[in-house]
């Protein structure tokens, strides 16, 4: 483990604990009274259809929105008291869009994680943060480049490794497979887990649940701004469940040693 | 080619545009001195002796009043006008934004105009400063609470917020042109189209100084500058006060232009050229970038006042006007790739 993420939580202790979590926009109710603890070292997969308020919860419990009703506590205080400094010492998030003013290149891009920990940590351990997140993201034949001059799923995944160099506690991934390949997608998840393993706590916004099911510990299903069910990926993907809040017939298929469940549409 | 031997070649570069242009411009005029002359003077200033130095009191006095203070004043202003407008394209994370391009320094030039009209002389040349800074920080305001959207300006809305500034500067120019004295409005026309000839110590000295604050504060945030070029959210993920951050780099553009413009009038599209050749050569990394772009622009506006003395025999351009027109084309060129790129004109 590195230097810089010493456990500040034993593994499965809570490290974010949201209460009654409630936001309005424009007459609307994107989130309703919505209660969800994220614990040191697990997964814990949002998901939900197109809307249902995966990316506003994920802004509420990031500190970037606060929410009208309801408490967002990271490790034991309340988020809105952290100044913007100590938070990113605490949380890293991967936003959706990860465009670039001006042409750094790939190499400045990743070293920009570590300004958090400006003038408090040592060179060496920049280093190795920076090398690590490199190689856990692919992207060695890359650092040259201009990030303006890659294609989309690169472009993701050397903004993953920032989120990955700030080496923080938590880190929130707002659907970071979206434009990556099969196997990167594979990858990210994969890493996913080994961020969990090391006693850090990842929050992950994913849209294909088989995938969500491979690889979280738990799963929040959220439907139209309300936590539908939490739990492990076997109690919350249900035909049933599945079927009834994305509006579509689904089949559940479990594969693999730990019969991981495997969601697909009832096809003609 | 290496970044170090880069930023070596750009560090030679901007040595040898310096040191040329301030000698050349000490030198040449309707009064030419030689150079060892030049050099003479400059080091019996610090208290060394030599014989270079100028034995005739007019070779002096033509160089510590009138080309001396010129010079300066032209490296204070250059350097003004080149750090705002890289702190301007980093905050609006547009390499388009200039503080010409989208009206700050006309908001700074009807703030001084009104200065005169008001009375100059109550308020004396720090009053006109005042003044030309406050036009500038209301321009600025302006430009940056219409033409931003989710962090990012396009840059078609930047320039039409542009247009919209200009247009009311100038309306607001005509109508204290209008109601100003004669001795005034020719003092206010000088502004409009910028020059250095005239220069006094005590204008140089509230230039250099403001000048200098601001391009040090701009130093001291370059680090967050570069982190706010991953968009707004981003930065602020990473630790970034990005509101006070945009707070202060509006009062440094205001600042910069204002105290620019003041003393020297609208002088367009340094804040544009200087910051984009920097970055073409080192990068977009703002500590250089703003260090350069500081030395850059003090060089290139020298060398442009020479030019306005040189380039007609027995008459003087306005530098405003040469700037323009080798800034305007410049401008066209990068609008014409960035459009290519993008495929539009987001």
């Amino acid at each position: 483990m590195m230097p810089t993420t010493k456990p500040i939580a034993l593994p499965g202790e809570s490290l974010l604990r949201a209460r009654g979590i409630g936001v309005r926009r424009d007459d609307r109710q994107i989130l309703a009274s919505v209660d969800i603890e994220v614990h040191a070292g697990e997964v814990l997969a949002l998901v939900g259809p197109n809307g249902a308020g995966k990316s506003t919860l994920l802004s509420v419990l990031a500190g970037d929105l606060h929410a009208e009703h309801g408490t967002v506590e990271l490790l034991g205080r309340g988020i809105q008291t952290y100044r913007p400094l100590e938070l990113a010492r605490r949380r890293a998030v991967l936003t959706q869009s990860n465009a670039v003013s001006f042409p750094f290149r790939v190499i400045e891009i990743v070293s920009m994680g570590r300004s958090p920990w400006l003038r408090v940590s040592d060179l060496a351990d920049d280093q190795k943060a920076i090398v690590q997140a490199i190689e856990a993201t692919d992207i060695e034949h890359l650092l040259h480049r201009r990030f303006t001059s890659l294609s989309g799923g690169e472009q993701a995944r050397v903004s993953l490794a920032r989120v990955l160099a700030q080496t923080t506690p938590i880190v929130f991934l707002d659907e970071p497979t979206a434009a990556l390949d099969l196997r990167h997608q594979e990858d990210v998840m994969r890493l996913s887990r080994t961020l969990a393993s090391e006693g850090r706590a990842v929050v992950v916004v994913v849209h294909d649940l088989s995938l969500a099911a491979a690889y979280a510990n738990r799963i929040a299903l959220l439907h139209d701004g309300r936590l539908d069910a939490v739990g492990t990926p076997h109690d919350v993907m249900t035909a049933e469940r599945v079927g009834r809040v994305y509006g579509l017939d689904v089949q559940i298929h479990h594969l693999g040693p730990d019969a991981r469940p495997i969601v697909l549409p009832v096809r003609d | 080619m290496t970044l170090r031997s880069r930023t070596v070649a750009l560090v030679l570069l901007l040595a040898g545009l310096l040191v040329g242009g301030v000698l050349l411009s000490a030198m040449i005029g309707q009064f030419p001195i030689t150079p060892t002359e030049v050099v003479g003077s400059l080091l019996r200033a610090i208290g060394i002796d030599t014989e270079w130095a100028p034995d005739d009191p007019l070779v002096e006095s033509t160089l510590w009043v009138i080309r001396f203070p010129r010079i300066v004043i032209g490296l204070a202003v250059g350097a003004a006008l080149a750090v705002a407008g890289a702190v301007m394209q980093a905050i609006f994370g547009n390499p388009l934004a200039e503080p010409g391009v989208v009206g700050v320094s006309s908001g700074a030039a009807l703030g001084a105009a009104t200065a005169i009209v008001l009375g100059a002389s109550a308020i004396g040349l720090g009053g006109i400063a005042l003044f030309a800074f406050l036009g500038g920080l209301l321009a600025t305001l302006l430009v940056y609470v219409v033409s931003r959207a989710g962090g990012r300006t396009e840059v078609v809305t930047l320039l039409l917020t542009g247009i919209a500034v200009n247009a009311i500067a100038s309306a607001g120019i005509a109508f204290v042109l209008f109601i100003a004295d004669s001795a005034s409005r020719e003092q206010i026309v000088f502004w409009q189209l910028g020059s250095l000839a005239g220069t006094l110590w005590d204008q140089v000295a509230i230039v250099f100084v403001v000048g200098t604050i601001g391009v040090a504060i701009s130093l001291m945030l370059a680090k967050r500058y570069d982190l706010l070029a991953l968009g707004e959210r981003n930065a602020r993920h990473l630790g970034v006060n990005v509101e006070r951050l945009r707070l202060f780099s509006i009062v440094i553009v205001a600042l910069l232009t204002g105290v620019a413009v003041a003393f020297t009038g609208i002088i367009s599209f340094v804040g544009l050229v200087v910051p984009h050749l920097v970055r073409m050569i080192i990068g977009p990394a703002h500590r250089g970038l703003i260090l350069a772009s500081a030395v850059g622009g003090g060089a290139l506006l020298v060398i442009a006042d020479l030019l306005t003395r040189v380039l007609v025999p027995g008459a003087e351009l306005p530098i405003g006007m040469l700037t323009s027109l080798v800034g305007g084309p410049f401008f066209f060129w990068l609008l014409y790739r960035q459009r290519r790129r993008s495929g539009g004109w987001a």
